[in-house]
């Protein structure tokens, strides 16, 4: 009893840190699925539609990037680019380096929805007479959509998870903060499990979230 | 930029990388290897009918799935011993990675369980097998085959996730890189290698699995 | 002279609130060929599933040569055998399956040799042997190391009956073997089933094939919702059916 009352009595003593990280967080993940995400049409757009020369070069990048650790994603943009005189915080690092994992992500995604839609429909709609910026804009881009939204939910989720790897790199997000407080306290075991808990929350939530668009988005049959 | 390239600090270090490989390398083997040993029973559990024992299968998966793989590598090392358990590097991350590996690979048997036509267990039935003996000699491994090339993903995620030992010091390829960054300032250089040593590797799992399914396959 | 080696006594089985055996009395003797005709729907797979114990059942006796299938009974109450006991019993029947239900990944004589191993505990070069004999039975020898994506339907469905025969049951059940094959590929398995009548195998067969039926069977069952409704002599069932729901069944069926 007396552990659990000065657990929470820590927790309290804390809560501004663990707030702040979870701020943190939260930033890292939606910054890095933004640009991710806008990155990552590009990338499957230019699978798909891309001549060869932009094809094989964005074939390599996706590969090279999916081939890669998050973590070496991330300590190489924090090293590298201070390297060559770019100078960036380790917050903005991180976040490019988790922008770019997210990139081929959801390019594979994308490239994955566009490509399961029959040839059928392309020429249906050709057959009917639209040019093909209509027939991406109202034939192949909705049906895709559907396809990749819930994918690209759960994308979401393991973007919160990758957040944790800036920690690493000293960005003071949720996990770097809990390791903080627990070198004051040494709760660590409950520390670890309040911040596990936190993830957990959010990423379940996630993921409900993404059952309920896949129930959504679902074609009528 | 004012930066040339200079690769030939990271070539003195590379036996350093490699070493570093080698032990990504161990780390994943004998984590998947554990991980679809509990993945097998978990997946077995999951398309359980009895509640008792699907449920407390799906809550492990749904758990572990939802959590970042660096707090559970963090708590294994550093809040583990607070319960009194105390566990080596190595042995800490190989036994956060078994069970992180054995969640994903159980939603991965999962569907290759489905995917087996009922009639299947019924012939086995029919000749008087046991339906133990049914999941060893026609379940496990027709699953293992219809799984093969959704694995091959899952197989190549859980080796780069042996990066994350690096948080805990254990001297694998990212650890390494980064001790050589540190102390060649070989920045650029340090990264392309390793990095390119991880694609490269990836790679070759990538090949091997395909081999391995076409092996494996089921003749037509 | 002949002995009773299939005795099913009030034979029940519902499906949440759908009864679809009604209380099924059948006798079968030592070395008959019973085939059981009915509409989709009449309970006749039903019925040869609950001797397999592949279904449930949840009233009526079931014996094989005197032996209680599936249940302990005492009394009033019942208890399902062990599964151990079960696998037992379901070794002294085969069955052949509409879908064949090969083993995709085993060659011809492995699916053979896989009961015969792992059931009977036969050493690995017998198992072989007999499922050999066995292949040659029913004309597939030179497949035997052949996958069943390989085989044509039919093939398929004889290596199939070859893995059943060759447990050596008391009692064969064959449940729509053709139903899924095309009609080009349905004589030679008739053809096997045949063979196996003119030596003395006792089966109990589900079929849509009325001239078949005719031919192969000592003895013919019509079901109709959950019950038999006549059984007799296959030469006066089909020529002179007594019940009007035989007459109108063999109307719709195609019988030429």
């Amino acid at each position: 009893m007396m552990d659990l009352y000065s657990f929470f009595d820590q927790v309290w003593i804390a809560r501004l840190a663990i707030l702040k990280g979870l701020g943190i967080t939260i930033s890292i993940s939606v910054l890095s699925i933004i640009v991710g995400s806008l990155l990552g049409v590009l990338v499957g757009l230019s699978l798909v539609y891309g001549n060869r020369v932009v094809r094989f070069v964005v074939r390599v990048y996706t590969d090279f990037i999916r081939g890669t650790p998050v973590l070496v994603l991330v300590l190489a943009s924090y090293y590298v680019l201070s390297t060559i005189g770019i100078d960036l915080g380790p917050f903005q690092a991180g976040v490019l380096a988790l922008a770019i994992f997210c990139s081929s992500h959801v390019g594979e995604i994308v490239r994955g929805g566009l490509q399961a839609i029959p040839k059928g429909q392309t020429e249906a709609a050709k057959a009917i007479g639209l040019t093909f910026n209509q027939t991406f804009a109202y034939v192949l881009w909705p049906q895709a959509l559907r396809q990749f939204l819930p994918a690209w939910v759960n994308t979401a989720a393991e973007m919160v998870k990758a957040s944790t790897l800036l920690s690493v790199i000293g960005v003071a997000e949720l996990l770097l903060r809990t390791q903080e407080i627990i070198s004051r306290n040494f709760m660590s075991l409950q520390f670890y499990f309040f911040a596990g808990f936190l993830y957990f929350v959010i990423n379940y939530s996630i993921e409900r979230f993404g059952k309920y668009v896949e129930r959504k988005t679902a074609v009528p049959a | 930029m004012g930066y040339t390239l200079n690769f030939a600090a990271v070539w003195r270090s590379l036996d350093q990388l490699l070493e570093g490989l080698l032990l990504s390398l161990g780390l994943a083997f004998v984590s998947i290897l554990i991980g679809a040993a509990i993945g097998l029973l978990v997946a077995f559990a999951l398309i359980a009918k009895n509640g008792w024992i699907k449920r407390p299968a799906a809550a492990y998966v749904t758990v572990i799935r939802n959590l970042p793989i660096l707090v559970l590598v963090l708590f294994a090392y550093f809040a583990l011993p607070q319960m009194g358990v105390r566990l080596g590097k190595l042995e800490s991350f190989v036994a956060v990675l078994s069970i992180y590996s054995g969640a994903y690979l159980a939603e991965v048997f999962r569907a290759g369980l489905l995917s087996i036509p009922k009639g299947l267990t019924e012939a086995g039935l029919a000749i008087g097998l046991t339906p133990l003996q049914i999941r060893i000699s026609i379940i496990t491994p027709l699953m293992f085959r219809n799984v093969l090339p959704s694995l091959s993903s899952t197989v190549i995620s859980l080796f780069k996730d042996t990066s994350l030992a690096a948080a805990i010091a254990v001297p694998e390829l990212t650890f390494e890189a980064r001790k050589i960054n540190v102390e060649s300032f070989r920045v650029i250089e340090t990264w392309i290698v390793a990095s390119g040593l991880y694609v490269a590797t990836c790679s070759v799992l990538a090949a091997l699995m395909r081999v391995a399914e076409r092996r494996l396959s089921v003749p037509r | 002279m002949n002995k009773v080696l299939l005795e099913i006594q009030g034979l029940r089985k519902q499906y949440g609130i759908v009864e679809v055996l009604k209380g099924v009395d059948c006798t079968m003797q030592e070395g008959e060929v019973i085939s059981i005709i009915g509409s989709s729907g009449s309970g006749k797979t039903t019925m040869l599933r609950c001797i397999n114990m592949l279904e449930e059942f949840q009233g009526g006796h079931i014996r094989l040569e005197g032996e209680e299938i599936g249940y302990e009974h005492n009394g009033s109450s019942r208890k399902r055998k062990s599964e151990k006991d079960i696998a037992r019993q379901r070794a002294l029947t085969g069955m052949a399956f509409q879908q064949f239900n090969l083993f995709p990944h085993m060659t011809a004589a492995q699916n053979i040799m896989l009961g015969l191993v792992k059931v009977k505990k036969m050493p690995r070069d017998e198992a072989r042997a007999v499922a050999e004999k066995w292949l040659d039975r029913v004309g597939l020898a030179s497949r035997a190391d052949h996958y069943p994506g390989q085989l044509s339907g039919g093939q398929q469905q004889r290596v199939a009956i070859a893995r059943a025969i060759a447990m050596s049951p008391r009692l064969m059940l064959f449940d729509e073997v053709t139903s899924a094959l095309d009609p080009e590929l349905v004589g030679e398995v008739l053809q096997v089933i045949k063979g196996l009548a003119a030596d003395g195998m006792s089966m109990l067969l589900v079929t849509h094939e009325m001239r078949f039926a005719y031919e192969v069977s000592s003895r013919v069952i019509f079901m109709n919702q959950g019950v038999i409704c006549e059984e007799g002599n296959p030469k006066e069932m089909f020529v002179k059916p007594k019940t009007e729901r035989l007459a109108e069944f063999l109307k719709t069926s195609s019988f030429n």
